[in-house]
């Protein structure tokens, strides 16, 4: 694949089956209730700390992570929810985590940021900015040491893009062939500061260039492109040609977390991005170009509707964690 | 100098395992440095999960030259040359780690690590707990540590008590070869991040190891030397310090009992209870600085649990509360020696003896 390619879009993407359609419709449906309801239950006081929401960026993990293999691995962000779940961690885990008790992925001890399911290949929400990062080139180091054909799939938000260890880990990934994708969900704000404000180069995806890997920008907003581009990607990683780099562009609906009063950013510009919302695009493209009929897709989200108030049931009703869990899990 | 001390006996292992100095047995005789190497060649040729990687591990063989002749016998798949770019190699290797390998990552000196100290301390450390236990990250990070090289303030810092304060990390401070070579072994057993701090001065220094297998476990600190009339605590290269004081302790009739706490994390104070209930005095000697460092730790504790046995308050020797300067006469001025220490007991403790 050529350097520093533009990836297409819904348009011109290669068409799915229905089954295959609704499968990532119910993905980006499942995140995006999700996320509604960790939102409703912060309001009430029932999640802690802080809760960075995935609204409007679920076309990013629905149309990536299910192209990747069983014994693959995920290291990413503290904006983990999205990515968790399309892996395919329980609800029920996921919102017990959130709600700090015994049930939950991490039996408690993670939280919101630090979302992790051993056994399905997520390594983990890593919540210091860059620090999945050398993670991620390190499972990447496993698998080529072992010799198996196994990637790693590693997120990083714009704001990663100035940290020294994103440079550090694209040379080290370059410089050793590794398996590892590096994708970054330029939402266009880190945190408060507009990437053009704060990172030197402009076209993103171009920063793969001086280190040979070879990279593309994708419509974060559009699921087909995402998958379309990914899949080539994938293949390409796997096939031990070495790393890649992704940007997709999308934008995140709501605050940087649940604490941001999102002062920073103009209403039409917001406007702008929910008219593109990843979910309602690709559901008019399910009835109007699959000829899906509205009442199955109806049927699916209320099916996803029952799973989520399950879960935030679920979490409610699980225990915390006993207090002597306190001193569990910790060795050294 | 250190690598001048005469040959240290290894003794029989264990938790009141004493080492005596100068003593000729059959045993043989090797140096800091290849104790060390020896417990990673062991661990390579035992391991197929075992590699190296760092800064000039590779062709150079090494900055303190522990690595040499690595990578002609392994391969450039083991022996694994890595950019100047800490925060990654660490990383990669406690991300490895994660994925069932046991990397061992040369960081060339502590003051390095420093660049890593993102991937050590929020994650690596951290990786077991916050996942509930699903994962860990067993990588061994060895380190060089220490300052009296003329290498001045960059160049010459003593952080294990950065790491130590850590929960989720081992801290491994060998200071004799015998150490060195069962600390490694044991460090390779375990499943959580291991921070093995070499101390830079004593790569020459020679001592017994036994031919037989042996690993020392962590948590337990060595009696280096018995004595009843006052204890000294240290580690790394302070031990050799504090046996030099209790030499000279010993020519004004006062015998020190010197404890080597090996491990900082876990921490064997039980040893040092033992010793201060029957001497009454206590002096902790490092090479750290003394605001903030393991001294008060170790101070606290004993105060905590020993209180009624003390005859004076517990005096802490550290390194002084200044960047390490260059000149050599500063330089040593900054590093407690035995005169330090000895003048030290006489101020703080009242004992009677001078340097």
């Amino acid at each position: 694949m050529a350097n520093g390619k533009k990836a297409g879009s819904q348009k011109t993407a290669a068409r799915v089956t229905k089954a295959e359609g609704l499968e990532l419709y119910r993905i980006m449906k499942q995140i995006r209730v999700f996320e509604e309801a960790s939102a409703s239950q912060y309001m009430r006081g029932r999640i802690r700390g802080f809760l960075h929401l995935y609204i409007g960026e679920e076309a990013i993990a629905a149309g990536a992570i299910p192209l990747l293999a069983k014994q693959d691995y995920i290291t990413t962000h503290y904006r983990d929810h999205g990515h968790a779940l399309a892996r395919g961690m329980s609800p029920n885990a996921a919102m017990a985590e959130l709600f700090g008790r015994a049930t939950g992925s991490s039996k408690g001890k993670g939280g919101s940021m630090h979302l992790i399911d051993a056994n399905i290949g997520m390594m983990g929400g890593y919540a210091i900015v860059g620090g999945q990062l050398p993670l991620g080139v390190g499972l990447a180091l496993a698998n080529n040491y072992k010799g198996n054909d196994s990637i790693v799939l590693t997120f990083l938000g714009d704001g990663a893009l100035s940290e020294g260890e994103f440079h550090e880990a694209m040379n080290l990934a370059a410089i050793w062939k590794l398996p590892i994708i590096f994708f970054c969900e330029n939402n266009l704000y880190g945190m408060g500061a507009p990437v053009s404000e704060v990172f030197a180069v402009k076209d993103i995806y171009k920063i793969a260039e001086p280190y040979g890997i070879p990279s593309l920008q994708v419509d974060g907003m559009d699921v087909l492109a995402v998958r379309d581009a990914m899949r080539d990607v994938v293949r390409h990683v796997r096939q031990g040609n070495g790393p890649y780099f992704v940007e997709a562009l999308a934008y995140r609906f709501r605050g940087h977390s649940m604490a941001d009063p999102n002062e920073y950013r103009n209403k039409a510009e917001e406007e702008f991005w929910k008219q593109r919302d990843p979910i309602t695009s690709f559901r008019a493209y399910l009835v109007n170009e699959l000829g899906v009929a509205e009442a199955d897709i109806d049927a699916l989200d209320q099916e996803v509707d029952a799973e989520i108030e399950a879960a935030v049931k679920f979490a409610e009703e699980s225990p915390e964690p006993d207090l002597s869990e306190l001193h569990t899990d910790i060795t050294a | 100098m250190p690598a001048r001390r005469p040959r240290m006996g290894a003794g029989a292992d264990g938790r009141q395992r004493e080492r005596g100095r100068g003593e000729r047995t059959d045993m043989p005789v090797i140096t800091y440095r290849e104790a060390v190497t020896q417990a990673l060649t062991e661990a390579l040729d035992s391991d197929e999960r075992v590699f190296i990687m760092g800064e000039d591990v590779g062709g150079y063989g090494g900055s303190y030259a522990v690595t040499k002749g690595m990578l002609a016998k392994y391969g450039p798949k083991r022996i694994r040359e890595t950019p100047i770019a800490e925060s990654v190699f660490v990383g990669a290797g406690a991300g490895a780690a994660m994925a069932g390998l046991k990397p061992v990552v040369e960081i060339m000196t502590i003051n390095f690590s420093i660049l890593a100290m993102d991937q050590i301390v929020n994650h690596a450390a951290k990786v077991r707990y916050m996942s509930g236990g699903q994962l860990s990250s067993g990588v061994i990070m060895r380190t060089v540590t220490g300052g009296g090289a003329g290498l001045a303030a960059t160049h010459s810092q003593s952080l294990e008590p950065w790491y130590a304060h850590v929960p989720g990390i081992w801290v491994v401070t060998p200071a004799t070869p015998y150490d060195a070579l069962g600390l490694l072994r044991e460090a390779f057993t375990k499943d959580d991040p291991v921070l093995f701090s070499e101390h830079a001065l004593i790569y020459r220094l020679r001592g017994e190891v036994p031919e037989e297998h042996y690993t020392v476990p962590f948590g337990q600190a060595a009696i280096s030397r018995r004595g009843s009339d006052v204890t000294l605590v240290a580690y790394s290269r302070m031990v050799h310090v504090a046996l030099d004081a209790a030499q000279m302790l010993a020519n004004q009739g006062v015998e020190a009992e010197v404890i080597d706490l090996r491990t900082l994390r876990p921490l064997d104070m039980e040893t040092v209870f033992q010793s201060v209930r029957k001497t009454n005095r206590v002096a902790v000697v490092e090479e750290a600085w003394r605001t903030g460092g393991f001294a008060a730790e170790i101070a606290s504790q004993i105060q905590e649990a020993c209180f009624d046995y003390l005859d004076g308050p517990v005096a802490r020797i550290g390194g002084e509360d200044v960047p390490q300067p260059y000149a050599i006469n500063l330089e040593r001025a900054t590093i407690p020696d035995a005169k330090k220490v000895v003048n030290e007991l006489a101020k703080v403790i009242g004992l009677k003896v001078t340097a």
